[in-house]
C-alpha cells in the first residue's frame, strides 16, 4: 500500500502527442495569422465611433411619424410570406415524394435530393438578388425567393417523414388493388398530413422573418422600407422599423409555437 | 464526536419532519438508521452537513457548532464530513480519478483543479484508497463505464479522500443488487474500524442493518423510538417502527429522497 | 383520424366528434383560402411580369451558361475570407456566449437581475438579422471583413447563448449536490459538475452554428461586409453573368464542404 503511485495525468483527448500538439499548433497559427492580418484601420474605427454616435443620436427617439409606410411595408411582408408558404408547400409535396428513398426510383430520388440541396445551400439574400435581376424589383421577387427558401426546409423534412411511414397501410391498399395515386391519397397522405400542417405553420413564421431581410436587396416588404430609411439617413425611422420587426417576430414566434403545440 | 440536540426540521409551513431529535455518535461505530420511507432519515442526514437547513436545534461535530456557521465557514467545515449517496452522484463524463479528487476540491487551488494537476500526496492517497476498495485499475476510465457496485466504490473513495471525521451514507446500497449491496456494506463496516471513523448509514433493509451495524436507531414520524444494539431489536419494536400508515401515505406521495 | 370516419353511421357520439373535427378542418381550409385570396388580390405586383417570369428566368440562366472560371483565383481568395469570417466570428461568439448562457440559465444565474440581463441580450441578438447587424457595423467599421465578423458574432451570441443556457438548465443536479457536500467553491462546482455535463451540447451547438455562419457569411459582401458576396455583387453590377454562375457554383461547393466538415467533427467529438 505504501508503494502506491503518486503521479497522474488526465488521459489526453488525442492519444498521439504529435497529432495533438500539431493540432493545437495549427489552430493557434490559424487564429493568430487571421487575426494579425485583419485589416483594422483604427483611424477608420474611431471615425466610425463618431459615426455610430451620430447614428444612435439620430435614431433616438424612434420616429413612428410615417407609420402608414411602416404598416404598408408590413402588410406586404405578410402577403409575401403567406403566398410563398402556400406556393412552397404546393411545390414541396411532390418534391418530397421525389426525394423519399422508399417511394421514388433512384434517378428521381437523386434529382429530388439535388433540388433540395441547391435550394438549401443558397442564403435567401443571394436567391433574392438573382430573382430581382430576373423579374424586377418588388414583392414578386421576394415571394419567389421565399418559395425556394420554403422548399429547402419543408421538402427536406417532409421527405424524411415519408421515409418513416408505416408501410403496412400502403401494402393493405395495394392488396385491394388500389392504383398508385389512390395508394398515396389514402395510405400515405393521412400519415404525413399532421407533419405537413406543422411545417407549414413553422415556415410561415420563418418566411415572415426572412421577408424582412430579402427586402434589403430589393425584394419588397418591410425590409425594403428599412433599407430605404437607412439609405436616406432616417435613422429614427429605421430604429422604429427595427423595433417593430423585433416585436412582430417575437409575437409570431409565440403564436406559431402555440399553434404547433396545440395541433401536435 | 457528533452530537445532535433538539433538532427540528420543518419544510415550508408543514408539519415538522424531525421533532426535537437527539442523537450522539462517537468512536468507530457503524450506526444504522432504519425506518419506513418518509420517516425523516434522509432529512436527518442532510441536516448534519446542512444540505438541508435545520429549523432549530444544534449540531456539534468535534467542538464545531454547525448551525452557527456562515456560508464560507460552512464550506470549510463540510470538508470534515464525507457523504455517500444512494445514486452515487458521480460526474459521468469525468474519469474515476477526477471523481475521486472531487473530495479534495475544497483544499486545492482553482488552477490545480482546472488543469487536473493534483498534489502528489492526494494522488498517492487516492491510489491507496482505490486499491483498498478494488478500483485502482479504473483510474483512467470514465465513471459512466463502471457497474453500479464499482460506481458506489468511487463514491466511497471520494468521501474518504476528504479525510473526514465522520461518514454519512444515505441508502448507499438501495440502487444495488443484493450481492453487491452486501459487499458495499462489508466495505463500509471494515473501513469504519480501519480508519477509526464513525459511520451513519440510512438503510431500508433491516436484515442488512442487523448484520452489519454496531448500533441501530429506529425512526418513526421524525422521532427516534429505538436506539440500541442490533440484537436488542425485537419483532415488537420493529413492528412499531414500521407501523403508522398515515405517515407512510404522506411520505409515499411527497418523498423526495 | 381518417380511419375513424367509417364509424360515423354506427356510433352517434363518434359522428359528432368527427363532425366538429371536420368543421374545424373545413373552417381552417376556408380561412386559408380567404387569406390567400386577400394576399393575391392586394399584393402590389405587375401580373404581366409574373407571366413573363419563366421566360425571363430562362433567359438569365442562358446568359449564365457556361460559367466563366477566368476569375477563379480571386473567387477562391474571397471564399477563404468567407471561411475566416465564419470561423473567427463563431470562435469569438462562443467565448462571449458562455457567460451569457451562465447568467440566463435559471439554475446558475446569480440573481433575478442578471437573469433578465441575460435574457435581454439573447432576445436582442437573436431577433436582429445578420444583415441588419452588418448594415450597422459597416457604418461603424467601414466596409470590409471586420464589420462582417462582428455582425456574424452579434447574431451568433443569441443563438449559442440560448441553446447553451437550455443545456445548463437540463443538467443533472446530483453531482452538484455531491460537490456542495464536499465543500467545493461555486467556481469549482461549475468547473467539475456543470462544464462536463454541458460539454457535448457545447460542441454540438458550436459546430452547428459554424455551419450556419458559413452560409450567412456568403451574403455579408452584399452590404459591403467582406467575403464572397463582394465579388458576387460586383459581377451582378457589371452584368457578368458567367462569373455570377461561377461564384454560385463555388458557394454551393463551400456549403457542401461545410456540411461534410461539420458532420465529420460531430461524429469525431461526440
Ligand atoms: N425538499 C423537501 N421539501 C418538502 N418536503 C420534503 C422535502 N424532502 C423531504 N420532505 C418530506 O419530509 C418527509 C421525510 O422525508 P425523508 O427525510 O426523505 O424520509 P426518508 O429518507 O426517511 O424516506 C417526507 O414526508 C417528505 O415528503
Ligand atoms: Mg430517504
Amino acid at each position: 500500500m505504501s508503494m502506491a503511485k503518486d503521479s497522474w495525468r488526465k488521459p489526453p483527448f488525442i492519444a498521439n502527442p504529435l497529432i495533438r500538439y500539431g493540432l493545437y499548433g495549427a489552430i493557434l497559427i490559424y487564429v493568430g495569422l487571421t487575426l494579425a492580418t485583419l485589416p483594422i484601420d483604427w483611424e477608420r474605427v474611431s471615425d466610425g465611433m463618431r459615426r455610430a454616435q451620430r447614428i444612435f443620436s439620430g435614431a433616438f427617439p424612434p420616429s413612428f411619424e410615417r407609420s402608414g409606410l411602416l404598416i404598408d411595408g408590413f402588410l406586404e411582408s405578410l402577403k409575401i410570406a403567406i403566398l410563398a408558404t402556400v406556393g412552397g408547400i404546393l411545390l414541396s409535396v411532390p418534391l418530397a415524394f421525389m426525394a423519399a428513398r422508399n417511394i421514388a426510383i433512384k434517378p428521381v430520388y437523386l434529382l429530388g435530393r439535388g433540388i433540395i440541396i441547391v435550394a438549401r445551400s443558397f442564403h435567401p439574400v443571394i436567391v433574392a438578388i438573382i430573382f430581382v435581376k430576373a423579374v424586377g424589383f418588388g414583392p414578386f421577387a421576394g415571394a419567389l425567393t421565399l418559395v425556394v427558401y420554403s422548399i429547402g426546409f419543408v421538402a427536406k423534412l417532409l421527405a424524411e417523414r415519408i421515409e418513416e411511414i408505416d408501410f403496412g397501410q400502403v401494402e393493405a391498399m395495394r392488396s385491394v388493388g388500389a392504383g398508385f395515386i389512390a395508394t398515396l391519397a389514402y395510405a400515405v397522405v393521412p400519415q404525413i398530413m399532421p407533419r405537413l400542417v406543422g411545417l407549414g405553420i413553422y415556415q410561415l413564421d420563418s418566411n415572415l422573418r426572412a421577408s424582412a431581410v430579402v427586402g434589403i436587396v430589393g425584394a419588397g416588404g418591410i425590409g425594403a422600407t428599412l433599407a430605404n430609411a437607412f439609405g436616406r439617413y432616417d435613422y429614427d425611422f429605421a430604429l422604429a422599423i427595427t423595433m417593430v420587426i423585433v416585436g412582430v417576430i417575437l409575437v409570431s414566434e409565440a403564436i406559431s409555437g402555440f399553434i404547433r403545440k396545440r395541433i401536435a | 464526536m457528533l452530537k445532535i440536540s433538539n433538532l427540528t426540521k420543518r419544510y415550508g409551513s408543514g408539519d415538522p419532519v424531525l421533532k426535537e431529535l437527539n442523537l450522539t455518535v462517537e468512536g468507530d461505530q457503524l450506526t444504522s438508521v432504519i425506518g419506513s420511507s418518509g420517516a425523516g432519515k434522509s432529512t436527518l442526514l442532510r441536516c448534519i452537513n446542512r444540505l438541508v437547513e435545520p429549523t432549530s436545534g444544534s449540531i456539534e461535530l468535534n467542538g464545531t457548532e454547525f448551525t452557527a456557521l456562515n456560508r464560507r465557514e460552512l464550506r470549510v467545515a463540510r470538508r470534515r464530513i464525507g457523504m455517500v449517496f444512494q445514486s452515487f452522484n458521480l460526474i459521468d463524463r469525468l474519469t474515476v480519478m477526477e471523481n475521486v479528487q472531487v473530495g479534495r476540491l475544497g483544499y486545492i487551488s482553482t488552477w490545480a483543479a482546472l488543469t487536473r494537476r493534483y498534489p502528489r500526496e492526494d494522488i498517492r492517497h487516492a491510489y491507496e484508497l482505490m486499491e483498498r476498495v478494488g478500483i485502482a485499475h479504473y483510474a483512467n476510465r470514465r465513471a459512466d463505464e463502471l457497474s453500479g457496485g464499482e460506481r458506489q466504490r468511487v463514491g466511497v473513495v471520494r468521501a474518504l479522500m476528504q479525510r473526514p471525521e465522520i461518514l454519512l451514507a444515505d441508502e448507499p446500497t438501495a440502487s444495488l443488487d443484493p450481492k453487491t449491496s452486501e459487499q458495499i456494506m462489508t466495505l463500509l463496516r471494515d473501513l469504519a474500524s480501519e480508519l477509526k471513523l464513525p459511520v451513519i448509514i440510512n438503510i431500508h433493509n433491516v436484515t442488512e442493518a442487523k448484520e452489519f451495524s454496531d448500533r441501530i436507531v429506529g425512526m418513526r414520524y421524525g422521532r427516534i423510538i429505538f436506539d440500541g444494539q442490533p440484537d436488542k431489536l425485537t419483532n415488537a419494536e420493529m413492528d412499531e417502527i414500521y407501523a403508522g400508515v398515515p405517515a407512510m401515505d404522506r411520505a409515499e406521495v411527497g418523498a423526495v429522497a | 383520424m381518417m380511419n375513424t370516419q367509417p364509424l360515423q353511421q354506427t356510433l352517434d357520439h363518434w359522428s359528432r366528434f368527427t363532425l366538429r373535427q371536420r368543421l374545424m378542418r373545413y373552417g381552417g381550409l376556408a380561412l386559408t383560402l380567404l387569406v390567400v385570396a386577400w394576399a393575391l388580390s392586394s399584393i402590389d405586383v405587375i401580373w404581366e411580369w409574373v407571366w413573363d417570369a419563366p421566360a425571363q428566368m430562362g433567359d438569365l440562366f442562358g446568359r449564365m451558361m457556361p460559367p466563366d472560371p477566368s476569375n477563379l483565383p480571386s473567387i477562391l481568395e474571397a471564399i477563404w475570407q468567407t471561411v475566416n469570417i465564419a470561423t473567427l466570428a463563431t470562435l469569438f461568439a462562443v467565448l462571449v456566449s458562455l457567460p451569457v448562457a451562465y447568467i440566463s440559465a435559471q439554475n446558475t444565474t446569480p440573481n433575478r437581475v442578471t437573469l433578465w440581463i441575460g435574457r435581454f441580450i439573447l432576445v436582442s441578438s437573436r431577433s436582429v438579422n445578420t444583415i441588419i447587424w452588418a448594415l450597422l457595423f459597416v457604418a461603424i467599421f467601414g466596409p470590409g471583413i471586420v464589420a462582417g465578423i462582428v455582425a456574424i458574432m452579434f447574431r451568433s451570441i443569441g443563438f449559442l447563448g440560448k441553446l447553451l443556457g437550455e443545456a445548463i438548465e437540463e443538467i443533472e443536479q446530483k453531482p452538484v449536490e455531491a460537490l456542495e457536500a464536499c465543500g467545493a467553491s461555486r467556481f469549482k462546482i461549475v468547473l467539475y459538475a456543470i462544464v462536463p455535463q454541458v460539454m457535448p451540447a457545447f460542441f454540438a451547438v458550436s459546430i452547428l452554428r459554424w455551419d450556419i455562419n458559413l452560409r450567412e457569411s456568403t451574403v455579408l459582401g452584399l452590404v459591403g461586409a467582406g467575403g464572397i458576396g463582394m465579388i458576387l455583387q460586383g459581377a451582378i453590377d457589371t452584368f457578368n453573368w458567367p462569373e455570377v454562375a461561377m461564384v454560385l457554383l463555388t458557394i454551393l461547393a463551400l456549403v457542401v464542404f461545410g456540411e461534410v466538415v461539420s458532420s465529420y467533427l460531430r461524429k469525431k467529438i461526440l
